[in-house]
């Protein structure tokens, strides 16, 4: 048996004992991993910059707060999440017990990514821990050093049989997609995207597959374009580009072009000083591959801002380019680094139709004063999210859905929606071995007269809460009447 | 064909017409008077596939249709509308909401044994999320499937909602095609098949499936009621039902009563002789009838095993002792054979349970609370009826769907909504307050970590109109009370006090 299949039978077996149902164990397993991020906040920096070149406050500031905040918040409501949820009943289900029962799926397959190794392998191990599931963590081969850490460092906090970590690459990820589990979450490309789905079909295994494309950045010409590309810059060049959620290109009217590039060739020097290269906060392309692979985008356009590029230090300058058209090499696939194309439109309809005319994005940014502008765009576009006047902060907002639509993914995580989607909502109806005569309606041999009683009783004529609503209000009345007679003569 | 009618909703649906809810509430009033209007005709078709009886269709079909279309009627508004949701510190001066948009155009692959149901309740909620939906009713309910093909296009839009009638081939060719959703309701084996196909075009999928759906019955419970209803929820369209009761489980001290009881009610429901019976059906296809009838194989039936292959009848049969290694408990029966297994006891018949495929429904009849909570705690399935059957589907506010094999997604009233719709995420923040972006940007240093931490770390603040309303309401209420109880406890204290306070109120003047 291949250590893939070993470590899924073992983390099955022990979730047949039943010993993640308490939530007890579930709140222990992840108090264990908060003390992990904050006893390990040193090594996991470390590692991170040995992967990316992210320095040390990047990484607090993009992977680890992160899950803090998500792993507190799972403390905070988890009793409350694992709760039958009621339900509203109908007339004939007045006097029974109805509710939803969240309850664990079984073992979960987690495939990370490489861009954030820790934040997007281990917020949905804080979802399947706090559903109740054992996981098997299989983190991003290409970002090494952090998934060795992983799994050298995880199975001393969390119980080892229930999370093992399954490092490899390709063959390794194939044998596991070869077993069965009960939901495999995946973060990565579109074209693997398939390839998991596809596997996850021969089980009726169901997914949540967090994918990526190109998000589009709209400015508008009327709105505070200094503040706009401010943001932009910040977002775009956070982590060198490898964001899935990063503006890949900017859609503005001519007329304001060469602002932008000016605007954001001010910020890229306060961020990052006159020499990107020689500054900590600048991080690296994750290798080789995908340094060439982004180069070679920048063939056949115009570049306005950067263009230094570094091979030995897998190091891309912060670069923009200006005039590009729908048909450059840039805008066939996702970007992923540190390019910034600038396209003209002729003004918010041609950009929203330059918008449709792609696959639906992760996300859409809009940058504009005018509200009903932004509205329009919401109203006539469609992605997994949409951000007006700022990037990347509705990843903070856990109440938010995290997801995208079409070739951008499917399922959505974060918060209660992590818990949620890793669980089984289970829809419970007890009723009682009374009253039988009442479903008399519905046994043969059936007879006009019972079809009428059935009718009266089924067809949707009772508003339940409006009922009660009503026999409160009547109550009270009654109640008033009587003080009146009585009291006030 | 097929190509162009999904190339024609598809443009439908781009041209916006079905954005406006008006326009979907329009559609759906169409399609209720569909169903008013041809109660008639429908159960004609029905007859003729599945020897349906004319009581039978609107008790089990038609009411539910029209129940979701008024409920989703009713709260349209509601459910489209924006949905606000909990802010941080950050974002406590934006807007932030979740906005259910349509996803494009639906699939819609319906089955034989509730033609009707399964293929319009998936079809109500597609109207209502404001999406387009490609219908496929399945072959084999040929005379639904052809009525469905000739009334639609007569009710609802004839571009964003078209029937496509065929068999397999039909079927494969539409599943090469991309939609932006695919709806199956039938068998595991044709669901891996279309989530394969769907995968190719990374779309997403609800499956509706099957499986083996136990009843467990305790010794201690009123057994003669508990056999009534298993009685009519396994025999109701002769077996033929995703979450009929599939097999008995019980004590073998109570399998003779348990036979009894069941031969009692199926004289009471069908008479002596079911296949006179109006309200009794027939096997869909030869096929079936073949293949239940093999399932039966070695095995004397102690009520029932009567069959007729030229009306596809097979009378309500109920097998005792039935080994659990045996054919009847390899695959879902779908049919009217109710085989009871022995178990020792209620542990033994978790157990069972927990050995085999998550099923689509299980049923507990038992009065014991605490062990009806511990039997549903120790096992999992899409949905639980305790001491009755079927009923769990009747109650939209229930999301109705499998779990593991017996599918994924789930559906019914609200949930059809939000299931074929896409819940967008949506941010929108002002272009001023930039000082409080400052933290986050390079160059960082220790100062612009800390309060970049602070401010990401804060919790989430519910500022929604109800919270806040009866925030309000509730502070209002407490100072009300509070000066109350000070005015009390100063009336209490005597007058005196009051007194004093207007007296030196003149002597200061």
């Amino acid at each position: 048996m291949s250590r893939e299949q070993l470590a899924v039978q073992r983390a099955r077996k022990s979730f047949h004992t039943g010993k993640t149902k308490p939530l007890e164990h579930r709140i222990h397993q992840l108090r264990s991993l908060l003390r992990f991020v904050h006893e390990r906040q040193k090594e996991i920096a470390d590692a991170v910059k040995k992967d990316l070149g992210k320095s040390e406050y990047a990484t607090e500031l993009f992977e680890t707060i992160g899950l803090e905040g998500e792993i507190n918040l799972a403390l905070e409501n988890l009793a409350e999440w694992a709760a039958p949820r009621p339900v509203e009943k109908n007339l004939l289900t007045i006097l029974d017990e109805v509710y939803i029962q969240p309850e664990p799926l079984g073992v979960v397959l987690i495939i990370g990514a490489w861009n954030y190794p820790w934040a997007v392998t281990l917020q949905p191990l804080i979802g399947a821990i706090a559903a109740g599931n054992a996981a098997v963590i299989k983190p991003s081969e290409i970002s090494s050093h952090s998934a060795k850490l992983m799994e050298e460092l995880l199975p001393q906090y969390l119980d080892k049989d229930l999370y093992p970590v399954v490092t490899g690459g390709v063959s390794e990820t194939q044998e596991l997609l070869k077993q069965r589990f009960d939901h495999i979450f995946y973060t990565g490309n579109s074209t693997v995207g398939k390839l998991v789905m596809e596997a996850a079909a021969r089980h009726l295994t169901p997914v949540t597959l967090e994918l990526g494309g190109k998000s589009p950045c709209y400015i508008d010409k009327d709105c505070d374009i200094t503040v706009a590309c401010r943001r932009i810059t910040w977002g775009k060049f956070v982590n060198v580009g490898q964001t899935c959620i990063a503006p890949d290109y900017i859609l503005c009217e001519a007329s304001i072009q060469s602002r932008v590039v000016e605007e954001i060739k001010k910020c890229i020097k306060e961020f990052y000083t006159d020499n990107p290269k020689t500054f900590e906060d600048y991080g690296r392309m994750v290798n080789q591959r995908h340094l060439k692979r982004v180069v070679a985008l920048m063939e056949g356009s115009t570049i306005a801002v950067g263009g230094e590029v570094d091979e030995s230090q897998c190091y891309i300058a912060p670069t923009v380019l200006k005039d590009v058209t729908g048909e450059s090499k840039l805008m066939q696939e996702e970007i992923f680094g540190p390019l910034l194309p600038i396209i003209t439109v002729s003004g918010v309809d041609e950009a929203i139709e330059f918008i449709n005319d792609r696959e639906k994005p992760l996300v859409i940014y809009v940058f504009a004063d005018n509200n009903k502008l932004i509205k329009r765009v919401i109203a006539e576009t469609s992605s997994g999210a949409l951000l007006a006047n700022d990037c990347l902060v509705h990843f903070t907002v856990s109440a938010l859905p995290f997801g995208g639509v079409g070739n951008s993914g499917m399922g959505c995580y974060h918060g209660r929606h992590s818990f949620d989607r890793l669980s089984h909502l289970r829809s419970c109806l007890i009723k009682q071995l009374k009253m039988e005569g009442v479903n008399s309606m519905r046994y043969p041999p059936h007879t006009a007269k019972k079809m009428s009683w059935a009718r009266f009783f089924l067809l949707k004529q009772f508003n339940v809460s409006r009922m009660r609503h009503l026999a409160l209000l009547a109550m009270l009345a009654g109640l008033a009447a009587f003080v009146v007679q009585r009291f006030l003569r | 064909m097929e190509r162009q009618a999904v190339q024609r909703a598809k443009e439908a649906f781009l041209s916006g017409r079905t954005r406006p809810v008006e326009f979907r509430l329009q559609q759906l009033h169409a399609l209720q008077k569909m169903i008013t209007e041809k109660e008639t005709e429908i159960s004609t078709a029905l007859k003729q596939d599945i020897n349906r009886s004319q009581y039978d269709t609107p008790l089990l079909e038609l009411i539910g249709i029209e129940n979701e279309i008024k409920l989703a009627i009713e709260k349209l508004a509601d459910w489209a509308a924006p949905r606000h949701v909990e802010r941080n510190l950050l974002t406590i001066s934006d807007e932030v909401y979740i906005q259910p948009e349509p996803l494009g155009v639906v699939l819609i692959i319906g089955a034989w044994n509730y033609p009707w149901a399964l293929t319009l309740l998936p079809l109500v909620g597609a109207i209502a999320a404001g999406n387009a939906a490609v219908v496929k009713p399945s072959e084999l309910s040929e005379y639904s499937s052809l009525l469905l093909r000739a009334l639609l296009p007569r009710y609802l839009d004839k571009d964003l909602y078209p029937v496509v009638t065929g068999g397999a081939s039909e079927t494969q060719e539409l599943l090469r095609i991309r939609f932006d959703h695919v709806f199956y309701t039938g068998s595991s084996s044709v669901g891996k098949v279309v989530m394969e196909a769907a995968a190719r075009h990374l779309t997403p999928v609800t499956l509706e499936l099957g499986g083996k759906s136990p009843c467990y019955i305790d010794k201690d419970c009123d057994i003669r009621v508990a056999c009534r209803r298993i009685t009519w929820g396994k025999f109701v369209n002769c077996g033929q039902t995703c979450i009929a009761p599939d097999y008995i489980l019980c004590e073998p001290c109570i399998q003779g009563r348990v036979v009894e009881c069941i031969r009692h009610t199926l004289l009471e429901f069908y008479g002596a002789d079911p296949k006179c019976s109006p309200d009794y059906g027939r096997i869909i296809n030869q096929r079936h009838f073949n293949r239940i009838m093999s399932l039966m194989e070695g095995y004397t039936p102690v009520v029932g095993g009567q069959s007729d292959s030229s009306q596809r009848y097979i009378a309500p049969t109920v097998l005792k002792d039935v080994p659990p290694h045996s054919r009847l408990m390899q695959e879902e029966i779908f049919g009217p054979l109710l085989p009871i297994v022995a178990v020792s006891d209620m542990d033994d018949a978790i157990n069972f349970i927990n050995e085999r495929e998550k099923p689509l429904a299980l049923y507990i009849f038992c009065s014991d609370k605490k062990a009806i909570k511990r039997f549903i705690e120790e096992t999992t399935s899409g949905g639980v009826t305790v001491n009755d059957v079927m009923m769990h589907y009747t109650l939209s506010s229930l999301p109705f769907g499998g779990v593991g094999q017996s599918g994924m997604g789930r559906y019914h009233g609200k949930h059809t909504f939000d299931q074929l719709s896409h819940q967008r995420a949506c941010l929108v923040r002002s272009l001023g307050m930039e000082s409080v972006n400052l933290s986050r940007y390079p160059p960082q240093d220790r100062r612009r970590a800390r309060r970049a931490r602070m401010a990401l770390k804060s919790s989430l603040i519910d500022m929604s109109k109800r919270t806040l309303i009866w925030a309000i309401v509730a502070t209002i209420i407490g100072c009300g009370l509070f000066i109350a109880l000070l005015v009390i406890l100063l009336i209490a204290a005597g007058l005196n006090c009051t007194c004093w306070y207007w007296r030196g109120f003149y002597n200061y003047w």
